[in-house]
């Protein structure tokens, strides 16, 4: 699984993008960023405020309550500042 | 309508707001109504340098396409384009424009409205403000009014 990720998010995690497999209860977005948040420091410090991230699956926005089956790229990232 | 192919440009150049409303009118009879929208960097009041706009590169493209398509579905347009900028913008440059055509004003203005109350919370582009000084600051903060903005087209 491909993970993505953009401004400070990126900034914080402290890279752009990662392989990670997932083992098998992480099952929905919300338990993929629950997980993440457990993998380090940087992680807790970009995820702690799990309700603030927004995510895309295949590059289309996703609630955090999808499922990941069928995702390949999945991308964390702050509400949107465009336009 | 379905035949609106919306002309979606991802990029670091400048456009030119003469020549893409003539990429939509040129050659036409039909259109009555041209609306533009466009979206400059600003200075805010002289504490900043520039904008540096990060982007989703494939998502971006495909995201606006969305907001663009579905502005085709709910008014009337005979054509639209969309382009927004990435990279690092000084105060007085360009970022975003959206032009929209239709035979009569109220759609092509309700439409340019949409697009642009969508892109500004959907389309994942992220600016950060670079300080007078020239020191890259800070992330600029999604505002609560811009997702109020879309509510009201859900209404």
């Amino acid at each position: 699984m491909k993970l993505i990720y953009f401004a400070w998010v990126r900034e914080r995690i402290g890279r752009t993008e990662e392989e990670v497999d997932l083992p098998a209860h992480v099952e929905t977005v919300s338990d993929l960023l629950k997980w993440l948040k457990h993998r380090g420091e940087e992680y807790e410090n970009a995820l702690q405020h799990p309700e603030a991230i927004r995510v895309a699956i295949n590059q289309e926005h996703v609630d955090h309550g999808e499922r990941l089956a069928g995702a390949h790229e999945i991308a964390l990232f702050p509400p949107m500042t465009g336009g | 309508m379905g035949a609106v192919q919306p002309h979606i440009r991802i990029q670091t150049a400048d456009f030119d707001v003469a020549a893409e409303i003539a990429r939509l009118t040129g050659g036409r009879r039909d259109i009555g109504a041209v609306v533009t929208f466009t979206g400059l960097c600003r200075d805010e009041a002289g504490r900043l340098s520039a904008l540096e706009l990060e982007h989703y590169p494939g998502m971006a493209e495909a995201e606006v396409l969305r907001i663009a398509g579905d502005a085709c579905i709910r008014w009337p347009l005979q054509g639209i384009t969309v382009i927004h900028r990435y990279g690092k913008l000084e105060p007085g440059d360009n970022i975003v424009l959206v032009v929209t055509a239709s035979t009569h004003r109220q759609a092509a203005f309700d439409a340019a409205c949409f697009v642009m109350d969508f892109l500004k919370s959907r389309a994942p582009f992220w600016k950060r403000e670079h300080a007078a000084g020239g020191a890259a600051g800070e992330w600029v903060a999604a505002r609560e009014a811009d997702e109020a903005a879309i509510a009201n087209w859900r209404k």
